[in-house]
């Protein structure tokens, strides 16, 4: 198939950016979107074009590093998918794709389609973790942990990090990414002695990174690439709230 | 150069004990003296970076990517091992131990291996105190399964997802150490050397990718934990940046690189679907616990697999292996498929795939409890794919997934290069010539966790503080000769881009020194590989220029690296005139197929010291001793 492609150029932090178009010729159905846009490169290489620069790292779906916006979608249009899972059988010859980077204020672009989420890593050292030195912890059975939670726990330590829900929220707001760690801590025993202030940093690092507020849109859940839910947000604002309370 | 293992003496089981009180200790007041660089964010570098900072030791850490939570661990699906015996069916440290001496067909250091096994227990309560969310039974306890081939239940995992918890959970470590200013972090910093100083690493120089500032950065012990260079095969299991830039650098530097031939092609990927494609995706071995794998009887054999009688189909691993089935070890497994495939028994479009079938285990168990199992592995196949695995049998094939080759290290992990401690894929220290599955996260864990603070606190406290700095002028040397390198790669200006160099030498290596390798085939690589580095630097294009962020720069540097570790590859494999694990030479088989270990002429690590670009590298040999177990044909049958 034979598409169009309306790709989002900029040189650098300081470079305006514009939309440029490309033709994506003979392009097999069975090729993800990534491998369609090395085809593309290849191209631009032999035009002597500058190739685009997109991130991308592990291509199945769980580095979280590739990052597009796809026709105003965060990771297209497939449920539950990173734009590295996705292929070119969900396009039909003929399409014309726009492709653009995450845009958030906390999120500046470094390169084409390249954007800077070190906001999200920042959030991570306020609190992201259990402070437990290497040596001397207990036997792994001596805390039996109830399957049910441990299964939520679970389902919110899922994410990775992509940015997708604060691509493509109205407010560029990080609340998922945030309260998927809160929470998976806070479903888990070990993560109890921390808790309070645990919340009260991360939340306090997230605004300082310049993320904006959660109104409810749930743009995140729709678009999270591993479907983290919008209850994980739910149970962040309570932690907080009683995080406060206790103050 | 006399290779010195530096093994403790005294009894297997004591000897880390042993190890560790002889090891000298540095004061408390005192660690805040010493620095370390650790380059590699993965399991190994991230959960030595963070244990060395919780120490009290300044550390520098450097990664490719964005951040150190996206490294190439956080791909791992199956799970981790260790001996926890929590099931109760018979295992130990020494069972974990001679199963991982076997698997690697005898081809690892008994000491190394054991110490492996001692510390596995501590990485799962380590592990489960970070949070990590392993998977639990409705007891409240940890689940455990079997996996890769051994047959005791050992195996912790998170749903499929056991190397993403893992590295999350290290990455929460490290995070902490950077928010306390403990660990500096520098992601998007390709490491491009490394600077020998008086015969002792001193530090490296780096490329930052958004500027291409170089700099460099000195520390009293560098550690590389950079991962494995399967992607030398281009086609591979791999993230597209995984590379041996790093290794290979300290290689040229003078460290050895030991048993570069010994790869791991994984019997279960989903095969290759057109030229364009750019890698190939795991599909767990776990699958193979509930899967049956299978081939037509008859060549040619065109017809859908549903048309195809039960009694016209050849379930080759059941046949030839009765008592290990679908489970036999990976090396043996991804052959077999190859001998149906090349038979003309292959099936899929292009022939080159065997069928995984779930249609006994879904009539046994249930769809549910086929979905509850493997259910986000069948939803990427079927993504990837657009076939539903619920109804057609999955098709897979072998792809490049693990290196057990490496950086020659002693027991200290350190390499030939004082200084240099080498940890993780990155290494070449436990798998012996093939490694189990669960066995990768738990050696980069082990590597990072509990034995990287030991041996470089004995370092630290022998060696003392060095007074180099990055000014040195050691450092300015390697910092031109970066920038030169980079220059000459954007000066070419000839018309191929750097992955269809990369594309190419795969074919080559995956031909000659993939699953099957004879000496002709090994002789004609070594010819067709410095043909093809004579091309690519003739006519190599680079868009771009050094100072901004530049992928095709990064991309042409690692291929010009894969362009020479091939060879070595290829040297190691001919030299190696023997079958052992994942080494097939074909010359060298039983009558019924079976590798043909040769113990007496073969029984060392080969450990190779560069001599220059494109001269055949000085091989030494370190002798494997054997002292507790007795070397046996490994039997799968
Ligand atoms: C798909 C897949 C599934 C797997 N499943 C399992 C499993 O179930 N169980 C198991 O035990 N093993 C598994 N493995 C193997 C295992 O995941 C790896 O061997 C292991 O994670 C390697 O860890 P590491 O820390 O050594 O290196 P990596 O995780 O590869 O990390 C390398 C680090 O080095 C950095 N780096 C590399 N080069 C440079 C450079 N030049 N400059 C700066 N930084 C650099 C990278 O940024 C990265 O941070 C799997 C592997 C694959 C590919
Ligand atoms: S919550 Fe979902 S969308 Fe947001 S970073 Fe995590 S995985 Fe990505
Ligand atoms: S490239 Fe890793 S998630 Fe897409």
């Amino acid at each position: 198939m034979n598409l169009t492609l309306y790709v989002w150029r900029q040189k650098d932090a300081e470079d305006k950016g514009s939309l440029e178009k490309y033709d994506a010729r003979d392009i097999n159905h069975h090729m993800s979107f990534l491998e369609m846009l090395d085809v593309v490169n290849e191209g631009l290489i032999q035009e002597g074009v500058d190739p685009i620069a997109f991130d991308h790292d592990c291509r199945e779906g769980i580095c979280g590093m590739c990052s597009l916006m796809i026709n105003g979608r965060a990771h297209g249009p497939e449920k539950a998918t990173t734009v590295c899972q996705l292929h070119m059988r969900h396009f039909k010859d003929g399409d014309t794709i726009y492709i653009e980077p995450w845009r958030a204020k906390a999120f500046p672009v470094t390169k084409d389609l390249i954007v800077d989420r070190s906001a999200f890593d920042r959030v991570m050292q306020a609190g992201g973790f259990v402070s437990v030195n290497t040596g001397g912890a207990p036997d792994a059975n001596a805390l039996p942990i109830p399957k049910a939670n441990a299964d939520v726990a679970f389902d919110a330590a899922a994410c990775i990090g992509c940015g997708a829900c604060v691509a493509s929220c109205k407010n560029a707001s990080a609340m998922l990414f945030v309260s998927a760690k809160v929470s998976q801590f806070a479903l888990l025993p070990q993560g109890h002695a921390e808790r309070k202030q645990r919340v009260e940093k991360m939340i306090a690092q997230m605004d300082e990174e310049g993320f904006g507020n959660c109104t409810n849109y749930y743009e995140c859940e729709a678009a999270c690439p591993k479907e983290i839910s919008v209850r994980f947000i739910a149970k962040m604002n309570r932690e907080y709230l009683m995080a406060t309370i206790a103050k | 150069m006399k290779l010195e293992s530096k093994v403790p003496s005294g009894p297997l089981a004591e000897k880390w004990d042993k190890h560790r009180f002889e090891s000298k200790l540095v004061n408390p007041a005192n660690k805040r003296k010493f620095s370390a660089i650790v380059v590699g964010s993965g399991l190994a570098g991230a959960a030595g970076a963070a244990s060395l900072a919780e120490l009290g030791y300044n550390v520098s850490c450097f990664c490719y990517q964005d951040s150190p939570r996206r490294a190439h661990s956080i791909a791992a699906q199956g799970g981790i091992n260790a001996s926890k015996n929590y099931q109760n069916d018979g295992d130990s440290t020494w069972r974990l131990f001679y199963d991982t001496i076997k698997g690697g067909d005898f081809r690892s250091r008994e000491a190394n291996v054991y110490r492996l096994a001692q510390v596995a227990n501590n990485i799962i309560d380590q592990c489960v105190a970070q949070g990590v969310p392993f998977a639990r039974d409705y007891g409240g306890l940890l689940d455990n399964r079997s996996f890769g081939g051994a047959q005791v239940s050992r195996t912790f995992y998170a749903r499929g997802q056991t190397g993403q918890q893992l590295l999350l959970g290290a990455y929460s470590a490290l995070s902490r150490q950077i928010g306390k200013g403990q660990v500096r972090m520098y992601p998007r910093a390709e490491m491009l050397d490394v600077v020998v100083v008086d015969g002792r690493a001193r530090g490296i120089v780096v490329r930052d990718m958004v500027t291409g500032k170089i700099s460099s950065h000195a520390a009293d012990a560098v550690v590389l934990a950079t991962g494995g260079y399967g992607n030398v095969f281009y086609l591979a299991t791999y993230a597209k940046g995984c590379n041996v830039t790093a290794a290979y650098k300290a290689y040229k530097k003078g460290a050895l690189f030991a048993n570069p031939c010994f790869t791991q092609i994984h019997p279960t990927c989903i095969p290759v679907s057109g030229e364009y494609q750019s890698k190939l995706t795991l599909m767990s071995e776990s699958l193979r616990n509930d899967g049956r794998i299978w081939v037509p009887k008859n060549r040619d054999d065109k017809r859908a697999a549903a048309d195809i009688p039960e009694d016209e189909r050849d379930y080759y691993l059941e046949r030839k292996y009765p008592s290990f089935g679908n489970l036999a070890p990976r090396d043996i497994s991804s052959r077999s498929a190859k001998e149906v495939v090349d038979d003309g028994r292959g099936v899929g479009e292009t022939g080159v795939g065997v069928y995984l079938d779930f249609a006994d285990a879904i009539k046994r168990l249930g769809k549910n409890v086929i979905e509850e199992r493997y259910g986000n592995l069948f939803q990427m196949y079927e993504r990837i794919t657009g076939e539903d695995p619920y109804t057609v049998p999955m098709r897979i094939y072998p792809a490049s997934h693990y290196t057990m080759g490496g950086l020659w290290v002693d027991y200290n992990l350190e390499s030939t290069i004082p200084a240099l401690f080498v940890a993780g894929e990155a290494n070449f220290s436990d798998h012996g010539a093939n490694r189990l599955g669960a066995s990768a996260l738990m050696q980069g864990l082990a590597d990072g966790y509990f034995v990287l603070p030991y041996t470089l606190g004995n370092h630290f406290a022998r060696a003392g503080v060095s007074n180099i700095k990055a000014d040195h002028p050691e450092f300015k040397k390697a910092e031109e000769e970066v920038k030169e390198r980079i220059n000459k790669l954007l000066s070419i200006n000839g018309k191929r881009s750097p992955d269809t160099f990369h594309r190419a030498l795969g074919k080559i290596m995956w031909e000659y020194c993939g699953m099957g390798r004879n000496a002709t085939g090994l002789k004609k690589a070594l010819q067709e590989i410095p043909a093809l580095r004579e091309e690519f630097w003739q006519d190599l294009k680079v868009m771009g220029s050094a100072d901004e962020l530049n992928q095709q720069l990064e991309l042409a540097g690692r291929v010009a690296d894969f362009l020479e570790i091939g060879e070595v590859m290829c040297y190691d494999a001919l030299t190696r005139e023997e079958s052992c694990g994942a080494h097939f030479r074909e010359e060298y088989q039983t009558e019924e197929g079976e590798a043909l270990r040769n113990d007496r002429d073969f029984c060392y690590v080969s450990a190779w010291e560069y001599t220059g670009v494109g001269k055949e590298p000085n091989l030494h040999k370190e002798p494997l001793v054997f002292e507790n177990v007795e070397l046996t044909t490994r039997s799968y049958k």
